[in-house]
């Protein structure tokens, strides 16, 4: 066998050259800078947090409040009027919070349903044939998406529920009543006997009975965020290709037939992501209940505030509360975002 | 540093030490009123005869004048107040943040609001002495708590009437439906508007809020009361220093009705006992005799300047709540204690 030749003494005009490239200073490593940068950047922002946590503790001490959570054993001593889980003024005030909560989860989950509906309907109608449906559409969603909130909730309560009639002069349908402090409708009662609505001393009474202040803020919700979702609906539809238009309407399908079989389905993956935002805005909106006197949790946290004393650690609360209210939405819609994404073959 | 400089240095550190003893008493909040100028003070903004923003733009009514009281006895000058309207749910975190300087709304004093361990606040002495009604509208045929069985009730949520109006319908064993809402903003109008049944607060400011309906005379109050509701002016414990001038300067403004003093006469009074040195009481109080005024940390002649601003706390009251104003309030127990009410200001000396 040969001998391996020497390497070739004489270098190539395109390799290295033989003595090693100089190596660059350690500031201009390309594989050391990054890192440094990071790492300056990391414990700037630590320092940062501990400054502001050192900050918080130092003068919460200084003011005699350190966190403290003893007070959510102690009894809240105020009543919730419409609390879905049983409440009463003698429970603890976690058991106040929980009722609360309970509360905003219930008109968080009544209001993303009755928004979709809505919005839903609103986007598809933008599309419609018939051109009075059409600009009624874009005037709701106009009109509605650039009006405060809040002021819509004071709106709805203040103008349209609360000039409902009162008592005997309630509007009455059989099996249901809608008056100036409720909604009230038939169901099983006590011993699972049908009760209709019946007036009691004044006061209307019936198994299922949704007040005025749940149907304001509802009300409020839905119409608030239904045109948000209108415009994520018509942006979404608006997305899908003319020509799936033209081949179903050549196949002979109907307008509605075409949105629900063919359009819809595949808008659905441009409408998801959108309706996230909507849908954590919703959550988060929810907190307006206190301006029209719904007992969400906010308002018994601001109430627990005040009585306990405990700002931080009632703040806290609530921030973790919406937090993960909010990512729990999240985390669904994100799930859901997988289901209805093309799969590639 | 020169021996000389050294010398001077321990000659300052005495004299700061001296006047820490009992002189000046350094309140950071004093300080921080003085360096910018003005008083931040917290109001409701909208109880007639309480505080309300007038026709000419400016807060009046009793607690508004109040704040001026303290801007005259720190500044020396009442018009330096920045107004700063604040609902029940937020004065307490308004005033431990340093947000503002003083709370001048009707706040009840009670244990837990006080103690260290619990709001951590100090409040002044009863500035107005109330008690906790139920208002109804005169047609509805209630008479007594026992009649709202069953009935919603509007409450300011965060409030002790609140609590008060659970405790008491759980001990009269009666169910009712709170109506909670965030401020008097919300919570009358809905009474107004007859969703609820009653409105529950202190008699005072159901009394104000009646006065601005549109028809006051369609509503009384239930002859009882569901507590006592002694309200005080509110400070943080934290500067106990404050606490002390904004407590001497409620118990100038009823030491000066005990004296006799008012709006229009006190400077007269003060050019008379500064030439009469048998008037002994007077002198001090006005600040001709004795330091009281630095004790405290305020102008030796604060008690003028309180008194010259707003008048004393008769007329205070009868300008605000009295008979000849749209609230119509008796005076009561908040007459001075000499006539059978419950006002005493602790001897100035």
């Amino acid at each position: 066998m040969a001998p391996v030749p020497p390497a070739d003494p004489t270098p190539s005009p395109l390799s290295a050259p033989k003595r090693p490239a100089p190596k660059p200073p350690w500031w201009r490593d390309r594989r050391i800078v990054p890192w440094v940068v990071q790492a300056v950047v990391g414990l700037l922002v630590l320092l940062l947090i501990a400054f502001l946590l050192g900050n918080l503790i130092r003068n919460l001490t200084a003011a005699g409040l350190l966190l403290s959570w003893r007070w959510l054993q102690q009894p809240a001593g105020f009543d919730i009027s419409e609390s879905v889980i049983p409440f009463n003024a003698q429970l603890p005030y976690w058991r106040a919070l929980a009722a609360g909560l309970v509360n905003t989860i219930r008109a968080v989950l009544v209001g993303l349903v009755g928004a979709t509906l809505l919005g839903t309907l609103v986007g598809m109608a933008s599309f419609s044939h018939n051109g009075l449906l059409r600009r009624l559409a874009r005037v709701y969603v106009e009109v509605v998406r650039n009006i405060p909130l809040l002021l819509q909730l004071v709106f709805w309560y203040f103008v349209v529920f609360l000039t409902l009639p009162n008592g005997l002069a309630a509007i009455q349908l059989p099996g249901v009543v809608l008056a100036k402090s409720g909604l009230y409708i038939a169901g099983f009662g006590e011993g699972l006997r049908w009760m209709g609505p019946t007036l009691v001393n004044g006061v209307w009474q019936a198994p299922v009975r949704l007040s005025v202040e749940f149907g304001a803020l509802l009300t409020g919700l839905i119409v608030y965020s239904g045109a948000f979702i209108a415009e994520v609906v018509r942006g979404g539809i608006a997305a899908v290709p003319k020509g799936q238009w033209e081949a179903a309407s050549s196949l002979g399908l109907s307008w509605f037939a075409t949105l629900r079989r063919i359009v819809l389905p595949q808008s659905l993956r441009v409408i998801v992501p959108g309706l996230n935002t909507q849908y954590i805005s919703l959550a988060k909106n929810s907190s307006l209940a206190v301006a029209v006197g719904y007992t969400d949790l906010y308002s018994v946290a601001e109430t627990t505030l005040n009585q306990t004393g405990r700002a931080v650690e009632v703040i806290l609360v609530l921030l973790a509360a919406y937090l993960t209210l909010d990512l729990l939405i999240s985390a669904l819609m994100n799930g859901l975002n997988h289901l209805v994404q093309i799969r590639e073959r | 540093m020169s021996r000389a400089g050294l010398l001077g240095l321990a000659l300052v550190g005495a004299l700061v030490g001296c006047a820490a003893g009992n002189g000046d008493p350094g309140s950071p909040t004093m300080a921080k009123i003085r360096e910018r100028g003005r008083l931040v003070c917290a109001v409701d903004g909208a109880v007639p005869g309480f505080s309300t923003v007038g026709p000419g733009g400016a807060f009046v009514g009793i607690d508004a004048d109040f704040c001026r009281a303290v801007a005259a006895a720190v500044l020396g000058d009442p018009t330096k107040v920045e107004f700063r309207p604040v609902t029940a749910g937020e004065r307490f975190v308004a005033l431990s943040s340093g947000e503002v300087d003083l709370l001048s709304i009707s706040s009840t004093h009670t244990l837990s609001r006080d103690a260290p361990g619990g709001n951590a606040l100090s409040f002044g002495p009863v500035f107005f002495y109330d008690g906790q009604g139920v208002m109804v509208p005169a047609a509805s045929g209630i008479r007594r708590l026992q009649d709202l069985a069953g009935k919603p009730i509007c409450v300011e949520s965060g409030t002790n009437t609140e609590l008060n109006l659970a405790d008491r319908m759980r001990e009269l064993g009666i169910t009712y439906q709170p109506l909670r809402f965030q401020s008097g903003e919300q919570a009358y109008p809905a009474y107004e508007q007859g969703r609820c049944a009653a409105i529950t607060s202190d008699s005072s400011l159901l009394a104000a809020k009646r006065s601005g309906f549109k028809e006051p005379a369609a509503h009384g109050l239930l002859p009882e009361l569901l507590s006592k509701e002694p309200s005080a002016k509110v400070t943080v414990q934290a500067d106990p220093a404050w606490a002390d001038a904004v407590r001497w300067v409620t118990h100038t403004l009823v030491q000066s009705e005990e004296s006799g003093l008012t709006q229009a006469n006190v400077e007269a009074r003060r050019a008379a006992a500064k030439k009469d040195t048998s008037q002994a009481e007077q002198r001090r109080f006005l600040g001709i005799e004795g330091d009281f005024g630095r004790q405290l940390g305020l102008p030796a002649d604060f008690t003028v300047q309180v008194v010259k601003a707003v008048g004393n706390y008769g007329e205070l009251f009868e300008r605000h709540l009295g008979s000849a104003t749209p609230l119509g309030l008796e005076r009561g127990l908040n007459r001075l204690w000499s006539r059978g009410g419950l006002h005493i200001a602790p001897p100035f000396r």
